[in-house]
């Protein structure tokens, strides 16, 4: 469908695709074999000035929008989803400091993830606090102008990479929910190691880690907003990153319809190429409607957050939702059209369907986002009734 | 060092048609790109510029839309750049194109070194660098695919040979034409492109560079295309047939009888 | 212009240690014919003097052989070639001037052009003699051999035309022909020289190169692996052939880029080309589609190989190829 981009977006759609297709390309199977993360594609895409996206003109950035940056995920998804989550990532951990930040911690912080000389990370996430994430359990105890850190954080995408990671704590437990904050916390701060690299089903060249913080000392100045405001923090923070799962769900689907059609075209089977079968068409039509359909939602979605809408908690989810089932029936159907071929390593479907699976799981299950949406429709239906 | 790059618009796939009824090329509505050897020049001239600190300005000939291919060319890194066009240069061979380029240069000012790339994916002559060069009265190395050493007065490149590489030392101003190995081009930049967009890019016709319009185009050329047509394979391909012992054996024989082996 | 139809007919002649190319021979061979439709004279220019087959240039069709007291080519140096030719072809005028494409053509003939006010058909394939107009027509590929184009020059003189190594078949020698051996002195001094060779590598490591090669064998992405390049390297060592590959292949890390035939690799014209599991994309055809016979084996009847090709065979390269390999090397005994 034509979305009628404007000047700036075909610009910025059109580099990332020139990185994607020139860069990122020649070696997505090497990456994805040997789990190595992309460093060399993340200075490349710095060069390009496409980590500046996400950032505010103040400090050194583009100031793009939602919108902006779905486009650029999902242009670098469609060739990997691995290195593609490596550059979301990074976007999604300097996040609650673009919202609750003050302007020393931007002006600390910012300029060096747009220039691409450091990166980010954001962690919530425990062995105890998965989808029920008000269970965490690292703590941050005051201590004159220190908070110390004790706990550890499991699955941080970008975890032992980045430089700065922006860390939801405890720092009052008899609160509850209203106990947590949000904190920066840098690479190298002492108590703060990082677990083994994990070993993945999909999006292998992206680096997943524990955060490991034992007796860590993390300055006051470091507190985003303020104490008791975590919780808040993460969910407005998701809530706007949301959309950008979407993304890469759409890109990932994208390049495995295109994989799938191309390939039907060439395969010869009882004297015909498997195109001509209407079995295969139908199964191609229907990746191709779910797609675009997954499509309009997200970048609605992304254009209504952009235009300032006060409340999109509803539709963020819904957009990171459908796209990523949708993204995992599509990489699916996109194997099976490749058939033999599409199980074998040497074709790029297989990956595909191996990177998709995550976009159903983190920045909340499907299940618990599944949840949150129930609640909103029925929080309607009750104030209509 | 003042750099200057020449850069060609081509048509961006190689497949064309032949106007039956003119019997050339129709290239009407065909999408144009930067010539793809080109942006291995281009490159090079932006890296001597970012050692040097110095300028480059690109160059090309074309109608207005080759614009764009200017602005893209700004959007890699490029400083300036200018768009020569006139319809007089229309179907100019490569001894008019050098001439035109030869003025532009000389107008623009003062230049260290002009590099160009290869050649272009659908002439295919190569001739427009060592062409330029004496039109310009300076030296010219070809197929360089190293720059070993840039100076004042001079600089050291290495060039493909038959047997392998030569080292040459070449004074300045001079041309040179770059190939593929040289390097691998960089991806543009978002703000680049921005500035690209912005950036003012003059024209210049025949009569602002002082060219005389019948010593250019396609009736001043030194050369002239007189038909094209579609090369004649003979006849439609032979398909040897069978098993593979009875197709090697056809072959061989084929193959000795048409004294190909 | 001279009474004749073409006036002189000049050939640069190339040399490596000392002897003649076969190109250059071919070249002369192709001039030979053309002075004897036109009522012209043949000669042969050798930049350098140490010749050792001069004699040979005449045999093969020269009625002159200017030897011209430039650097050896493995002391290369452009700007004494152009101005040896330039005071050369100002002082005897010829009406034609002909060179094989390659590096020394690159650099040296269209600066000759330009010092001379005409221009240059570049890579041709095929030269004729247009009596009733009395000019050369050159015809020459464009769009990566999609295309030929035939090109004259309405005006201006000498035609200068460089030609592709394998347009023309070296014919045979007449030894009876003499030729006139004309040595040319240079005052070296009279160049400003403004590039200077500093030193020579010869690092070239394929024994055949590509671009030179009568016959080129080339492996595509229907090997299915790098390993699997062994088996069209050994027929192509059997042929004396030098191997090519499409790009697939090199972006998979199989071979070098030094062996890519096509749009952005080499382009080549040889002989006979042999493309084994090769599918025949626009980009790899523009790189080899002027060959003179082109093969094609592949598994694929719709592969877009065949139509190029001038013998086809669908089938499974991994028996085909070795059994070709097998029935050459037995006959060659």
């Amino acid at each position: 469908m034509e979305y009628f981009l404007s000047e700036q977006q075909k610009t910025l759609k059109g580099l990332a695709r020139q990185i994607a297709e020139q860069r990122i390309l020649p070696v997505r199977a090497e990456l994805d074999e040997r789990e190595e993360f992309p460093w060399d594609l993340i200075k490349e895409m710095a060069s390009s000035d496409l980590l500046r996206v996400f950032i505010p003109e103040e400090y050194d950035g583009l100031g793009g929008g939602c919108f902006d940056l779905c486009l650029v995920v999902e242009e670098l998804s469609r060739v990997c989803g691995g290195i593609a989550i490596s550059y979301a990532a990074n976007a999604l951990g300097v996040l609650p400091l673009i919202l609750y930040g003050n302007d020393a911690q931007k002006s600390k912080y910012l300029p060096a993830v747009a220039s691409g000389s450091r990166l980010a990370a954001f962690a919530v996430t425990e062995a105890t606090a998965g989808s029920d994430a008000s269970a965490i359990r690292t703590s941050a105890r005051r201590d004159g102008d220190h908070y110390v850190l004790n706990g550890t954080k499991q699955f941080i995408t970008n975890g032992g990479e980045a430089e700065i990671y922006t860390v939801v704590v405890m720092t009052d437990a008899a609160k509850g929910s209203r106990g947590a904050s949000a904190l920066v916390v840098e690479k190298g701060t002492p108590g703060f190691t990082f677990g083994k690299k994990e070993k993945k089903m999909g999006i292998r060249s992206s680096a997943t880690r524990e955060l490991v913080f034992r007796d860590c000392r993390v300055p006051v100045g470091n507190l985003i907003s303020r104490e008791g405001m975590g919780f808040i923090v993460a969910m407005r923070t998701l809530d706007r990153s949301r959309p950008g799962v979407g993304a890469q769900a759409l890109g990932i689907a994208q390049g495995a319809l295109e994989a799938a059609a191309e390939y039907a075209q060439q395969r010869v089977q009882f004297g015909h190429p498997i195109s001509t079968i209407q079995a295969v068409q139908h199964m191609l039509a229907n990746m191709a409607t779910e797609l675009e359909a997954a499509r309009a939602l997200v970048y609605a979605t992304a254009r209504t957050i952009d235009a300032g809408a006060k409340s999109f908690t509803e539709e963020s989810a819904m957009a990171k939702l459908f796209a990523s089932d949708m993204a995992m029936r599509v990489t699916t159907d996109a194997v099976q059209i490749l058939a033999g071929a599409g199980y074998m390593r040497d074709y790029p479907v297989e990956k595909m369907m191996r990177d998709a699976k995550i976009t159903q799981i983190y920045e909340g299950t499907n299940q618990v986002i599944r949840n949150a949406i129930a609640l909103e429709v029925l929080k309607r239906k009750a104030k209509q009734g | 060092m003042n750099v200057i790059v020449c850069i060609k618009q081509v048509p961006a796939k190689i497949k064309i048609e032949i106007d039956p009824k003119t019997g050339t090329l129709a290239s009407g509505g065909v999408d144009r790109a930067i010539n793809p050897p080109d942006l291995y020049a281009l490159e090079e001239g932006i890296r001597i510029k970012e050692r040097t600190k110095g300028k480059v300005t690109v160059l090309t000939i074309g109608p207005a839309k080759a614009d764009e291919s200017l602005r893209e060319a700004i959007g890699y890194g490029a400083d300036e750049a200018i768009l020569l066009s006139d319809p007089a240069f229309e179907g100019s061979d490569t001894w008019a194109t050098s001439h035109v380029l030869a003025k532009a240069i000389k107008k623009s000012g003062q230049f260290d070194l002009v590099l160009c790339g290869k050649q272009s994916i659908d002439g295919e002559t190569g001739q427009v660098g060592p062409m330029l060069a004496e039109a310009l009265g300076v030296p010219f190395v070809s197929l360089v695919n190293k720059i070993e050493e840039l100076g004042q007065i001079s600089i050291k490149v290495m060039r493909m040979s038959d047997e392998g590489h030569q080292l040459i030392e070449m004074m300045l101003p001079g041309v040179i034409n770059v190939v593929k190995e040289i390097n691998v081009p960089r991806i543009p930049s978002l703000r680049g492109l921005m500035v690209a967009k912005k950036a003012k890019v003059p024209v210049w016709n025949a009569q602002e560079l002082g060219i005389d319009p019948a010593v250019v185009g396609s009736a001043g050329s030194p050369t002239r295309v007189v038909e094209v047509f579609f090369p004649q394979r003979p006849g439609k391909s032979e398909m040897l047939q069978g098993d593979p012992e009875s197709q090697v054996d056809q072959l061989v024989e084929k193959l000795r009888q048409t004294k190909a082996i | 212009m001279t009474a004749d139809g073409l006036g002189d007919i000049w050939v640069v002649a190339e040399q490596r240690d000392g002897h003649t190319k076969a190109a250059s021979y071919a070249l002369i061979g192709k001039a030979r014919k053309l002075a004897d439709e036109s009522q012209s004279r043949v000669a042969a220019v050798c930049l350098s003097q140490g010749v050792e087959d001069a004699g040979q240039l005449a045999a093969f069709g020269a009625d002159k052989v200017y030897l011209l007291d430039g650097p050896a080519p493995d002391r290369w140096n452009d700007d004494v070639y152009v101005k040896e030719l330039v005071d050369l072809a100002r002082r005897d005028k010829p009406g034609v001037i002909l060179a094989t494409s390659g590096s020394v053509a690159s650099s040296v003939i269209p600066r000759l052009a330009v010092a001379l006010d005409t221009g240059v058909a570049a890579n041709c394939i095929s030269l004729d003699y247009d009596a009733q107009n009395r000019m050369l027509v050159q015809t020459r590929p464009a769009f990566g051999g999609s295309l030929m184009a035939n090109v004259v020059f309405p005006d201006k003189r000498p035609q200068i035309a460089t030609v592709r190594p394998h347009a023309f078949k070296k014919g045979e020698p007449n030894s009876s022909r003499q030729g006139e051996m004309i040595r040319v002195d240079f005052d070296r001094r009279s160049v400003t020289a403004k590039t200077k060779l500093l030193n020579v590598v010869k690092d070239l490591t394929e024994k055949v190169r590509l671009d030179e090669a009568e016959i080129v064998v080339c492996g595509g992405r229907g090997l299915g692996k790098a390993e699997n390049f062994g088996i069209v390297a050994e027929l192509a060592e059997v042929l004396g052939a030098a191997l090519g590959t499409s790009r697939p292949p090199v972006d998979d890390g199989w071979i070098p880029y030094a062996h890519q035939v096509g749009q952005t690799g080499k382009t080549v014209s040889p002989k006979l080309y042999i493309a084994c599991g090769v599918a025949g994309a626009p980009q790899h055809l523009a790189g080899m589609q002027t060959s003179e016979i082109i093969v094609a084996i592949n598994e694929d009847p719709k592969a877009p190989i065949f139509e190029v090709a001038t013998y086809g065979m669908v089938g499974d390269l991994f028996k085909i190829v070795p059994l070709l390999t097998k029935k050459l090397r037995e006959a060659r005994g």
